[in-house]
């Protein structure tokens, strides 16, 4: 009896060591399962759409295997479907929308050997790390030609959520167009919806009969880009090249390019040298960018714009130097002062030029 | 306010209000007969699918929308087989109806999303669109716009003067009655479930063929539930359903053109007024007194033994 019970404690103890050292590690060359989690369709031409086509490049490389699953609600339901994912035995999962951050704090806690990755948070754990563009760089440079195209002066912007994310969007496109029309106003109308085509193109519409002649957006469909080819003005879109939507109207458009961004993680997680952090990358990294110009952009605004684009990836160029006033004048960059990237993420002010308000 | 910024508003208000007003002469119809249909988001959402799907097939947008009629009246033949065959309850059939066809909807849509499809576009009236200040507001829309303009009344001289009006007026005050004369109630509440359908399915399709001409998921976002409470605000009178749905696409209109003209008031408190418009509607029907509900609103219709 005695002897059963040592031999049966020797089979446990075995059978444990063969299950921990049987743990899957992370080495070069295994094979990589990748989940991504939706918040839209990816055929929204928007934002899913963007991470979807690095998505697709992904699979193709060697060793490499995606999946996706769209249009998942914040909250409860995401949980679920990171859950499964985990389950799965994926190695890597990308959740791509804010309300994704909580449900996937509480996922990466219950699976440590899986790394998970969120875009547009804050929150960061052992094997949870967080990650964004510095889309306003490419606000910056979409204002230029904004501001080129403009004669009366007014520029139309239709915005989802006065969240720091879109002011910062709306500050920065305002410096790009006061670099070129120091006079110029940007004019902005909440529609409080990511995603509305019917409200977003009223609200377009809206600024149209306010004497805007160039519509920009920082919205997910394609509303106000129909809205501006109807009215025969000018547009700039968002997230992906617009001007299939209004190619008489759009002039170019902040986008996203997740790949090289993506492809720097893997090759991380497979080198086992990734490690939990925040990441902001830009134009440098070549995770943002500018579409293609619209035939209706004249070569000398491209050359400048091109310019102040090259400075920008340099390093030589900062979007968000002082002195910068808010709309009631007072100064909230100094003089000099280059605005840290703590200032940026919690901005909640609009600049001077900009009329509107952030409530 | 100048005539420069109204004239806008106005247009913009009878444009926004097109698709509630299709949808609320919908729901009256059906109320008229008695049964409440609180699917009408749902059976909007399959009309708005259905006609982008047949303008993308065939270019043709008239046959668009009378697809989207048709498969208004098929959804909503679901209301009607539930509560008027198996006696259902007519509040959780209507909700469910909207679940459904909106879930249905954005299924059958999703490899759709982003495409475009043709449409309706502006044609102005020759001679009426020229008019000083009703020219631009009234007369230079699509033709979806203009039909709406003939629908109240026709619908009034139906419930007024036609048998089939009365009958249907009839079998929504007191079925009973109906039976008594002889004459087959449930065919007239059939009647108003599939013919209030239709209506509805067309509101949906403006929302596709003629607002946009885009499709994405929820496109109707909310628009029926706002048609359910205009029928309330409306009395069950055509007529004022025009007012009302105009009044209600101003203010969507109005708070968006109050921020592009720079008001300093939050963004937040003009995108409520809908919606406290809506609950202000349902205050100020209630005080009302004989606001003309019909008498069986709801109440299926006994099986005789």
């Amino acid at each position: 009896m005695r002897l059963h019970l040592r031999s049966s404690l020797v089979i446990f103890c075995a059978l444990l060591a063969v299950f921990v050292f049987s743990q899957p590690s992370l080495a070069a060359d295994k094979d990589l399962k990748i989940g991504f989690v939706y918040v839209s369709p990816i055929g929204d031409g928007g934002w899913s759409y963007a991470h979807d086509i690095a998505r697709q490049a992904m699979d193709k490389m060697p060793g490499i295997s995606t999946s996706y699953v769209e249009a998942v609600p914040e909250g409860p339901d995401s949980e679920r479907v990171m859950l499964q994912m985990a389950r799965k035995k994926y190695d890597l999962i990308f959740a791509t929308s804010f309300g994704y951050m909580d449900p996937m704090l509480k996922v990466a806690n219950q699976f440590p050997n899986t790394i998970f990755m969120h875009c547009s948070g804050f929150k960061t754990a052992k094997n949870m790390g967080n990650y964004f563009g510095r889309i306003y760089q490419a606000r910056y440079l979409t204002g230029m030609v904004a501001a080129s195209m403009s004669t009366s002066k007014v520029i139309g912007y239709v915005a989802a959520f006065p969240i720091p994310e879109v002011i910062r969007g709306i500050n920065a496109f305002t410096l790009g167009v006061q670099s070129v029309q120091p006079d110029a106003s940007v004019r902005v109308v909440w529609t409080k919806t990511w995603y509305d085509p019917v409200k977003e193109k009223e609200a377009a519409k809206s600024l149209l009969d306010v004497g805007a002649d160039v519509i920009t957006q920082h919205q997910d469909s394609p509303g106000p880009q129909e809205a501006a080819q109807e009215k025969g003005v000018y547009s700039i879109g968002y997230n992906t090249d617009m001007a299939k939507f209004a190619p008489r109207a759009h002039l170019t458009a902040p986008v996203w390019n997740w790949l090289p961004y993506y492809e720097k993680i893997i090759a991380e997680v497979r080198a086992g040298s990734w490690a939990p952090r925040a990441d902001w990358p830009g134009m440098a990294e070549g995770v943002v960018d500018i579409a293609p110009f619209g035939p209706m952009v004249p070569q000398e605004v491209q050359e400048k714009v091109l310019a102040k684009k090259a400075a920008i990836i340099a390093g030589s160029e900062k979007i968000f130097v002082g002195p910068l006033k808010d709309q009631s004048g007072t100064v909230r960059i100094a003089e000099g002062v280059v605005a840290p990237d703590s200032d940026l993420l919690s901005m909640n002010w609009l600049v001077q030029g900009v009329i509107g308000t952030t409530e | 306010m100048n005539s420069e910024l109204l004239i806008p508003l106005l247009t913009a208000a009878v444009i926004s209000g097109t698709p509630i007003l299709y949808a609320t002469l919908g729901e009256i119809i059906t109320e008229k007969a008695g049964v409440l249909n609180l699917g009408v988001e749902g059976v909007m959402m399959m009309g708005c699918f259905c006609a982008f799907i047949t303008a993308q097939l065939t270019g043709q947008p008239w046959l668009a929308f009378l697809a989207a009629g048709l498969a208004g009246l098929c959804t909503a033949s679901l209301h009607g087989l539930v509560c008027l065959v198996f006696q259902g309850n007519q509040v959780v059939s209507g909700l469910a109806l909207t679940i459904f066809g909106t879930g249905l909807a954005n299924y059958l849509g999703t490899p759709y999303i982003g495409l475009a499809a043709p449409g309706f576009s502006p044609l102005p009236i020759p001679g009426l669109a020229e008019l000083p200040f009703l020219g631009p507001v009234f007369f230079n829309h699509d033709p979806l716009v203009y039909l709406s303009y003939l629908l109240p009344g026709c619908l009034w001289l139906v419930f007024r003067h036609s048998r089939f009006g009365l009958g249907l007026r009839a079998v929504g005050q007191s079925p009973a009655a109906v039976l008594a004369a002889g004459l087959n109630a449930t065919a007239y509440r059939w009647g108003g479930i599939l013919i209030g359908g239709f209506f509805m399915g067309l509101g949906g399709a403006y929302l596709s063929l003629a607002y946009t001409h885009l499709w994405t998921n929820n496109l109707s976002a909310g628009r029926g539930w706002i048609a359910v409470a205009l029928v309330i605000f409306a009395f069950w009178r055509p007529g004022r359903a025009v007012f009302g749905a105009y009044l209600f696409g101003g203010i969507m209109a109005l708070q968006l053109r109050l921020q592009a003209g720079g008001t300093t008031l939050p963004s937040s408190l003009l995108l409520m007024l809908p919606y406290a418009l809506t609950v202000a509607v349902l205050l100020f029907s209630s005080w009302q007194r004989g606001t003309q509900a019909p008498a069986a609103l709801g109440t299926n219709i006994e099986p005789s033994s």
